[in-house]
């Protein structure tokens, strides 16, 4: 569904719930913009300038990120000061070839030879060199001439935006997100969910005028220098949506939810110990996923088990007596892992990840299960496994497990097996969910939808077919809470839907009473089933 | 390992015990320390045919040492000593944090 212009106003469809009413700012204005080129010195001086502004700006956001992330940059800016490598482009360009060719071409050398490399750690480095290649070329261009600076409160227009461009903007004083193209299942639409900050795509073309936005994720729309009377409106819903929140907020401190006369847990989402840190957190029955793929982002090393133990203990004592559901490392697929990840897969998303790839990488995996056996004595810890297929695969992560717990204890060093689940994503283990000797099951229907559907999830063009209530999906749903119900195993859901209180009444009929979201999402689905269950509607 | 060459050039070898051998962070790091000084620095995995300026970061991934490899030094230029000295310090010390 593409969006429309009435007026000023322009629909999309909604990533992130929430208002935004500020200045427009426009990153990556001229996509396609075509370079007239100069005389030889004037492109020889228009790249000794792009140079230099890109090295600033990663010097920039290197100081501000800090840590493993600093040092990730460091490699750019050094690439930058490579004297030999810079002076190859001078040398083209002094063959007559324009500033913007010149640069691309010998980056795309690099790029090249690096990708043809045995070493997957130096295969994963071409993404460095790709990341500074479009930085470069995108300021020849003029397509990004300063360093994002947006205003505060700011609504950032784009064709779409990569996650590295989201985190370099400065959300702190809130503002919003409104794109051209994307997805609401995009990394970057999980990024803004996560931190609050409205979020709507697929907004097809909007006019390069405008100097104010009135961004309301809810509604899905956006609208450019709004006259008074549409400003009145917009903070008049703003207002009504806060006060919803308040109330739903005061719905959390009650206890726990219920539909039917049956209790509803209501678990969180967290992706790293900080997300902890949410003030409705507090208010969950349990964590329903922690994901772990935080711990694999620093490029240099995989992290180590005192790290690793460090994560999960903290979240453990945060959650005391309560539920906590940690995830094996889930990479591979859209989460590529320098020195972990296979590369050149021609699809990742049915290639080596979740735990097919940690069976593949024993000696990676092995690192995580010791600080997760170790941690299990601190707390009411469950573990499981991403992406399973088959019974045998559940198997041999288990005997790998006990394997290492056992070694753990013949040390002397406190560990025990948790209890182990799986994520029922792939439709296999779906349909075939009673072969599986799990303690639990957590239906990951991100995944679980994209694979019954055939529809890549990152994929805008899709979004129409990429239906969650498709009632294949649901079947699916269906089946497995059956058999959850029927065997006495608990079965969660922690995909995008659980937070969608448009799919509640869906899941709750499916036969579902756990659900995972982010802790973002905790008040209005608790309160969303308070209304159901009282016979109200969905809004 | 430091040997004095003839007149200003100077050579040494070292073996490289990174774990994951010449990558990004020891490269940026050879880098910068080899262009604290104004001598002309080469290196290249022992035996190998040709030579790699040490301030190209570029070159210096390209020269896919691995764990294990011996990486030769060799300098010209009045501070050629101490930069050898320096860089074969820095690869047998295992590039520590807060150096080059």
């Amino acid at each position: 569904m593409q969006g429309g212009a009435a007026g000023s106003a322009y629909r999309g469809r909604t990533a992130s719930i929430g208002f935004a009413h500020g200045p427009l700012v426009r990153v990556d204005a001229g996509a396609g913009g075509e370079r007239v080129a100069g005389t030889l010195v004037e492109e020889a001086l228009a790249l000794r300038k792009a140079i230099d502004l890109a090295s600033g700006q990663i010097a920039d956001l290197a100081a501000t990120a800090g840590g493993e992330a600093a040092q990730i940059l460091e490699f750019q800016v050094a690439l930058l000061e490579d004297e030999d490598l810079i002076e190859m482009i001078f040398a083209s360009i002094g063959e007559g070839r324009p500033a913007d060719v010149a640069w691309r071409s010998t980056l795309d050398e690099q790029i090249a030879a690096y990708n043809s490399a045995e070493d997957e750690y130096l295969q994963a480095r071409s993404s460095d060199l790709a990341d500074l290649r479009d930085r470069v070329v995108h300021i020849l261009r003029g397509d990004q001439g300063e360093p994002l600076k947006i205003p505060s409160g700011g609504v950032v227009c784009a064709d779409d935006l990569p996650p590295s461009r989201f985190l370099e903007i400065d959300w702190s004083g809130g503002g919003g997100l409104a794109l051209l193209h994307g997805s609401p299942t995009s990394h970057v639409a999980m990024l803004a969910r996560a931190r609050g900050i409205p979020m709507v795509v697929q907004l097809g073309a909007i006019p390069d005028a405008g100097a104010t936005a009135l961004l309301d994720g809810e509604g899905a729309t956006l609208e450019l220098d709004p006259s008074a009377e549409q400003v009145r409106i917009f903070e008049k819903r703003r207002e009504s949506h806060r006060k919803s929140r308040a109330s739903a907020r005061a719905i959390l401190r009650r206890p726990t939810a219920s539909w039917r006369g049956e209790h509803i847990k209501l678990l969180i989402n967290i992706q790293r110990v900080d997300d902890l840190e949410h003030a409705d957190a507090q208010y969950a029955d349990g964590i329903g996923l922690m994901r772990t793929e935080f711990l694999l982002a620093g490029q240099g090393a995989l992290p180590d088990e005192e790290t690793q133990f460090q994560a999960y203990d903290a979240v453990l004592r945060w959650a005391g007596q309560r539920p906590v559901t940690i995830r094996t490392f889930d990479a591979g697929g859209d989460k590529p892992v320098p020195g972990f990840t296979f590369d050149g897969e021609a699809n990742p998303f049915l290639g080596v990840r979740g735990l097919r790839l940690c069976l593949a990488r024993p000696e990676v995996f092995a690192v995580q299960l010791r600080a997760l056996a170790r941690a299990a004595v601190h707390g009411n810890l469950k573990v499981m496994f991403p992406m399973v297929t088959q019974a045998d695969e559940l198997e041999a992560g288990r005997k790998l497990f006990a394997d290492v717990v056992q070694r753990l204890q013949a040390d002397g060093i406190a560990a025990m097996l948790p209890e182990l689940g799986i994520m029922v994503e792939v439709p296999a283990a779906a349909l075939a969910v009673s072969s599986f000797k799990a303690a639990f099951f957590s239906i990951g229907s991100n995944d679980l939808a994209q694979y019954v559907l055939a529809c890549d999830r990152s994929n805008g063009a899709l979004a129409p077919l990429m239906d969650p209530l498709h009632p294949a999906v649901l079947e699916l749903i269906a089946r497995t809470a059956e058999h959850g119900r029927r065997a006495g195993i608990s079965v969660s859901l922690c995909g995008d839907m659980a937070g969608d209180p448009r799919c509640l009444p869906a899941l709750l009929n499916c036969g579902l009473r756990e659900l995972s979201v982010n802790a973002s999402a905790l008040a209005q689905i608790k309160q969303t089933i308070d209304r159901l269950s009282s016979g109200g509607s969905v809004g | 390992m430091l040997d004095r060459a003839d007149g200003q050039n100077f050579t040494g070898n070292v073996r490289l015990v990174h774990a994951v051998g010449m990558h990004a962070r020891p490269a940026v790091k050879l880098t910068k320390l080899a262009k604290k000084f104004q001598a002309q620095i080469s290196v290249r995995v022992a035996g190998a045919p040709e030579w790699i300026n040490a301030k190209s970061v570029a070159k210096i991934m390209a020269m896919r040492a691995a764990h294990g490899s011996t990486i030769e030094i060799k300098a010209s230029g009045s501070d050629a000593e101490a930069a050898v000295a320096a860089l074969v310090d820095l690869v047998a010390s295992d590039f520590p944090d807060g150096a080059g």
